[in-house]
């Protein structure tokens, strides 16, 4: 039996339900509250209960739209270099500083979608983020703590 | 309500508010032309850069956001027949065909003045509606917001679900879900955090919006960059045509314009619907009033045909603010997002707005006329510079989309615990997206989920935890009716596509 990506989204949603609605019968309130007519558990629970339903409905209704998504027309390796890219940016940013790790994450990204102008991918990369940093920093007093900036003196 | 207006323009008129305009307008057009790329994506983007601003200057920056982004998706509608945003697709039925007969200045031309004009007239009646409704408003109780807020939230399932209404209800409460994540706003006891100290302030709307929109989209763009239906149709963006418009277009223009800007204000007004369906209403109400001949030209290059979305979906962008400055209930998503932006500056709209902040509620509005002047008179000059935006390759398009969407987080938590959620939560948006779940219900519900338990906490504790309140009051009981409409109505349009 095959199941239609739809209706596989919908036991998903069906299984977090189910998830969030234990979650909440479990959630932890004031002795007093217990018998409230409204705790921190109701509206959660009401949730639960509206998710498992509709996703039910989702599974169980025969579709009458399907959606129907050409594989092969999906560009899987790029988003997943992306994706890979995007959590190595987010692990270093606070040990390396934002400038650096800013700069590298938009080189790398160019690269890896096929750009190969190297110095039109240099200037929108690091000097862009350097006159970034400026507008942020400089104009709009928003600090961004850069512990390399602050090593080579540029930063306060 | 003079002495308001002269309050708003006061504040609306100082050298930075005019300046925050200006470049609002010109960075949403800019936004709003990329196809993939909407209003919500816009106003997401420029939230980070708020921060440094007083909450009149950061509303004033956003709301030229909101028109620049819908006037840049009229252009990619007309120029490539890819709507920047859903409310343009209309718009693109006849400017494209104009673009293609060499006449694409003045599509582009024709899409600004009715653009302007109808956000004047529906500004006008913004001017005249927001305080009136304000006093209305102030007599509505917990259980009517409730129930205005369940109303709010099925209207918009039911109209961004292209059919598919049980998607929108489950992303509906997908979002509410997440709310609920973090401290509980009466008890202080954390739910759903699993112990994490990240999560017990609760996830950031802007993580959530960054995430759904601006991160996602780019996910998308490269995502389907194969599919051979998505890739745009280049005409020529380097000759336009002239941009001026002969008399008898003009007069044409000027029969549409009335009727189209009161029909997007009302849609607009409406919770859940906004610049899509008036856009398309209003294609569909011009083609019924023109005569036989004109009738013929429409889908192929006709000036009614491309005047009334255009009008429309400008109207309604003033319209959807009613609700949200009267009521604290926005009507679309992109007014959702401009909720969530006012929170964080840290005001409450509705009725009370228009007495305790008069300067933002007055300065908002006559923004909105500013941002209309703006965009006619710095846009449509501009027009044949900004159209090669268009050209801008998507190799440096994504990589810029994702950085402003990480630095935005990044700005307002300095952790990356935050960044590591926005790429989870954006990943599995973009797959939710391929299989049309959409995304709207969600931010709406995300936007309201606090107020919408508040609400219902306090009409529970009256009514003794009955629920009574549901239909004790006339004003609960109509909206509760409308509701059971709407969702009666998807219900019955369901079996009737079946038989």
């Amino acid at each position: 039996m095959r199941i239609s990506p739809t209706k596989f989204i919908s036991l998903l949603f069906f299984v977090l339900s189910v998830f969030y609605l234990y979650t909440a019968y479990n959630i932890q309130v004031f002795a007093f509250d217990e018998n409230a007519p409204f705790n921190a558990r109701t509206f959660p629970i009401y949730l639960g209960w509206a998710g498992i339903i509709l996703s039910s409905l989702k599974i169980i209704l025969p579709e009458k739209v399907t959606t129907e998504v050409n594989h092969k027309h999906l560009d899987y390796k790029s988003i997943i270099y992306l994706i890979i890219i995007s959590l190595i940016y987010a692990a270093v940013i606070l040990k390396i500083g934002y400038f650096i790790s800013t700069s590298l994450f938009l080189f790398a990204s160019y690269y890896f979608l096929g750009e190969r102008r190297w110095g039109l991918m240099f200037i929108l990369s690091f000097p862009f983020v350097a006159a970034f940093m400026y507008l942020l920093h400089g104009l709009l007093n928003i600090y961004l703590r850069d512990p390399f900036l602050k090593y080579i003196g540029v930063m306060g | 309500m003079i002495e308001g207006i002269l309050i708003g323009l006061s504040t609306a008129l100082s050298l930075t508010n005019i300046l925050m305009v200006m470049v609002g307008c010109f960075a949403g057009t800019i936004i709003g032309m990329l196809p993939g790329l909407g209003p919500m994506t816009a106003i997401a983007l420029m939230i980070p850069i708020t921060y440094g601003f007083d909450p009149s200057t950061g509303l004033i920056l956003m709301a030229g956001v909101y028109y620049g982004a819908v006037f840049g998706g009229s252009t990619s509608s007309i120029l490539l027949n890819a709507p920047g945003i859903p409310g343009t697709v209309a718009t693109a039925f006849d400017g494209y065909p104009m673009a293609q007969q060499g006449k694409a200045g003045k599509a582009l031309a024709i899409a600004a003045y009715s653009s302007f004009a109808g956000g004047t007239i529906s500004a006008i009646f913004l001017l005249v509606a927001a305080p009136s409704l304000s006093k209305v408003s102030l007599a509505f109780r917990s259980p009517d917001y409730f129930a205005l807020m369940i109303l709010g939230l099925t209207a918009i399932s039911a109209f961004s679900s292209k059919g598919q209404f049980l998607k929108a209800m489950m992303m509906v409460v997908l979002g509410l879900m997440l709310a609920t994540v973090g401290q509980d706003s009466l008890s202080d006891i954390t739910r759903f955090t699993f112990n994490n100290m990240n999560l017990t302030d609760g996830i950031s709307f802007v993580l959530i919006v960054m995430a759904t929109f601006a991160m996602s989209e780019a996910l998308t763009i490269i995502f389907r960059g194969k599919d051979p239906n998505r890739a745009a149709k280049q005409i020529s963006l380097t000759e336009l045509g002239s941009i001026k418009v002969n008399k008898e277009e003009t007069i044409k223009m000027a029969k549409t314009i009335p009727r189209s800007s009161i029909l997007g204000f009302l849609i607009g007004v409406l919770p859940g619907a906004g610049a899509t369906i008036a856009s398309f209403l209003a294609y569909g109400m011009e083609r019924n009033y023109v005569n036989e001949e004109e009738k013929q030209k429409f889908g192929k290059g006709s000036v009614h045909g491309l005047s009334a979305p255009e009008t429309a979906n400008n109207a309604a962008c003033s319209g959807s603010f009613v609700p949200l400055l009267t009521l604290g209930i926005p009507g679309s998503g992109t007014t959702a997002v401009m909720l969530g932006a006012l929170l964080g500056f840290g005001i409450q709209p509705g009725p009370r707005l228009y007495q305790t902040n008069p300067e933002i509620f007055w300065s908002v509005i006559m923004s909105m006329y500013i941002g209309m002047v703006v965009l006619l008179i710095l846009n449509l000059p501009l027009i044949p510079y900004i159209a090669r935006i268009l050209a801008v390759p998507r190799n440096y398009l994504i990589p810029l989309i994702l950085f402003f969407s990480v630095t935005g987080i990044y700005l307002m938590s300095f952790n990356n615990f935050d960044i590591f959620l926005m790429i989870g939560i954006a990943v599995v948006a973009t797959f939710l997206r391929l299989y049309d779940f959409p995304m709207p219900p969600l931010i709406l519900a995300f936007v309201l989920g606090g107020l919408m338990e508040e609400t219902l906490r306090r009409s529970l504790l009256i009514s003794d935890g009955s629920p009574n309140f549901l239909w004790d009051r006339p004003i609960t009981l109509i909206i509760l009716l409308i509701t059971i409409t709407i969702v009666g109505w998807q219900i019955f349009s369901t079996f009737r596509k079946k038989s």
